[in-house]
């Protein structure tokens, strides 16, 4: 059997007497887009968070190839090779898309003009970031050094999930990336999805569009007061049976 | 749209205006550049006096406090804050570098690395306030200001420091080069080097572009990875240096130290950066149209005054232009892919 890329084993996060993830259970699996659906208030973005470093659990382990890894903060995480996109998005609008894909971990020029006058070495950035984005297929961005706050929600979404993409080595979570887009560019942006997962980096989707998780995902995980109560597949179950056992109506299956 | 790509089609826009606004969007320095240009060739025509080598001289005199504090300014105002005590501190370190080079007895290159810490500290202290207390910037400099402006006078005694009293390197700011009949005083040598520093700064290292990323979007550049604390006081802290350095300029401007000078620093100083295309809520401008915009406040004062126009008719002009400088900023920020 494979280890799964990135797993949670009973985790717990209390805030005061609220218990938003209660001994919750995560795996997902090398090359595979892992939904994860459930009501509100079912714990959702707590076991995100906590799986990204943004909140730290009380209890309970997680493990990155089979490894136990402690993140005190979102910057462990990343370090570790997830990457996660925010339903915030977390770009800067008046940067351009080259400065975005490279916010926080910039790149200087080699020698004296790097180390003495911290210069960014804009054409190798600049290239790479093209460079990243047509390998997602999204070529007809062309002007790299557009500014973001040009750009459509769907572009804006595309120029993050590159950007955790590029830099993402294990891993990438996507929050609700299509909740703010029209048909049409939430079409793009699932098929976006697709790409990252072919080209080796499996991603976890959190999403209420259930036709959207259906369409792409390959398991889905089901969170239901604190726990994952089940997985299934869009294969297994229907739209409808999912929705009955994410809010209690029909019994988890097994 | 294609099976195996996700692309996305770049809109076109068509009207005049739309057009203008995605220019002045990506080229924030034309609009103030245009404005400076325009008031130069109006300004000549009324009084041929204006556009003489002794006049413009003076103009770049006139400015350069003014510039240099509007530098600091600058940097605070594109993370989206405020300095309201930017004046305060020049001024205050004027006075304490002057009576450390007289009074104290210090030597005056010590006096004036002296004088440089104190206004580094005081933005630092502006600095801990806004990020550590997590107080807004225009309430921590209000208060600062008030605190600054009565430290002042408790430790000049309200006197003024003449600066015939002063060590030459005190006053050597006021000195000038001759170009022709064009005067470059030394002070304004030193304000052009850090408008070219700090413009290189904040386009080509990534502290400038988190500076900017800050001001855009706290939140998003936090989620990014960027320690947005670290880059605000970093912030505060160079623009005190800024303001203690502007304070040097002041002496060898005045000739004198005094602790009565530079209440209006404070407000001209934003204006100048306003005026510069600088966007009041961050993220937006840079130092390039701050120097533009100081040398429209130059341009205007001193043009206005040749022409005849009385002083407090020259403040009404002002005012207007930075109303207008203020509603094109929420015009061009308000431009759409």
């Amino acid at each position: 059997m494979t280890t799964p890329v990135l797993e949670a084993k009973g985790l717990i996060k209390r805030y005061g007497r609220v218990v938003a993830i209660d001994g919750s259970d995560l795996d997902l699996m090398p090359g595979e887009i892992l939904a994860v659906i459930g009501d509100n208030g079912a714990g959702k973005s707590s076991l995100i968070k906590a799986l990204s470093g943004a909140v730290v659990p009380d209890s309970g382990e997680i493990f990155l190839d089979g490894d136990p890894v402690h993140f005190r903060n979102p910057m462990d995480a990343r370090a570790a090779g997830i990457e996660t996109v925010y339903q915030t998005l977390a770009v800067a609008p008046g940067l351009d898309i080259a400065d975005n894909l490279f916010l926080g971990r910039e790149q200087r020029m080699p020698g004296v003009l790097g180390s003495v006058f911290r210069m960014l070495d804009r054409k190798t950035m600049r290239s790479e970031a093209a460079r990243h984005m047509s390998e997602l297929g999204v070529g007809t961005l062309q002007n790299i050094g557009q500014a973001v706050e040009s750009l459509s929600g769907g572009q804006r979404q595309a120029v993050a999930v590159a950007r955790s993409a590029a830099f993402g080595s294990k891993v990438v979570i996507l929050d609700e990336p299509t909740a703010a887009l029209g048909v049409k560019e939430s079409n793009r942006v699932l098929q976006l999805i697709r790409d990252v997962r072919d080209r080796g980096l499996p991603v976890i989707l959190i999403s209420h569009n259930m036709p959207h998780v259906f369409e792409i995902a390959d398991r889905i995980h089901i969170q239901r007061l604190g726990r994952r109560i089940a997985v299934i597949t869009p294969q297994s179950h229907s739209m409808s049976d999912a929705v009955a056992i994410m809010t209690g109506a029909q019994p988890p299956p097994g | 749209m294609g099976t195996t790509t996700a692309d996305f089609e770049v809109r076109r826009h068509d009207s005049i205006g739309l057009r203008l606004q995605h220019l002045l969007h990506g080229n924030p320095v034309l609009g103030p550049l245009a404005v400076l240009v325009l008031a130069i060739v109006a300004f000549s025509i009324v009084n041929g006096k204006f556009f003489s080598a002794a006049n413009l001289s003076l103009v770049l005199l006139q400015v350069t406090v003014i510039a240099m504090l509007a530098l600091g300014q600058t940097l605070i105002i594109l993370t989206a804050g405020i300095d309201l005590s930017a004046g305060a501190i020049a001024v205050f370190s004027s006075i304490l570098m002057a009576l450390f080079a007289t009074d104290a007895g210090v030597p005056a290159p010590l006096a004036l690395l002296l004088g440089f810490a104190c206004g580094t500290a005081m933005g630092a202290l502006n600095g801990i306030l806004v990020t550590r207390i997590k107080l807004p910037p225009f309430i921590v400099t209000l208060g600062t200001l008030t605190i600054f402006f009565s430290l002042n006078s408790v430790v000049s005694n309200s006197e003024t420091v003449r600066g015939a009293d002063m060590p030459g390197l005190m006053t050597w700011t006021g000195d000038a080069i001759p170009i022709g009949s064009f005067r470059l005083s030394y002070g304004s040598i030193i304000m052009l080097l850090l408008f070219g520093f700090f413009a290189y700064a904040l386009s080509s290292t990534a502290w400038g572009k988190h500076v900017y990323a800050t001001g855009d979007d706290i939140e998003a550049a936090r989620l990014a990875g960027i320690r947005t604390g670290r880059v605000l006081f970093s912030v505060y802290t160079t623009a005190g240096l800024l303001y203690a350095v502007a304070g040097w300029i002041l002496i060898g401007r005045l000739a004198s130290a005094s602790p009565n000078v530079g209440t209006e620093y404070n407000l001209d100083s934003i204006t100048a950066v306003v005026l510069g295309g600088t966007s009041l809520f961050g993220g937006r401008g840079g130092v390039v149209g701050t120097l533009v915009g100081a040398l429209i406040v130059g341009v205007f004062r001193n043009g206005l005054q040749l022409a005849g126009v009385e002083v407090v008719w020259q403040g009404f002009a002002i005012g207007l232009l930075v109303l207008v400088a203020v509603s094109i900023d929420q015009w061009i920020r308000k431009v759409k892919g």
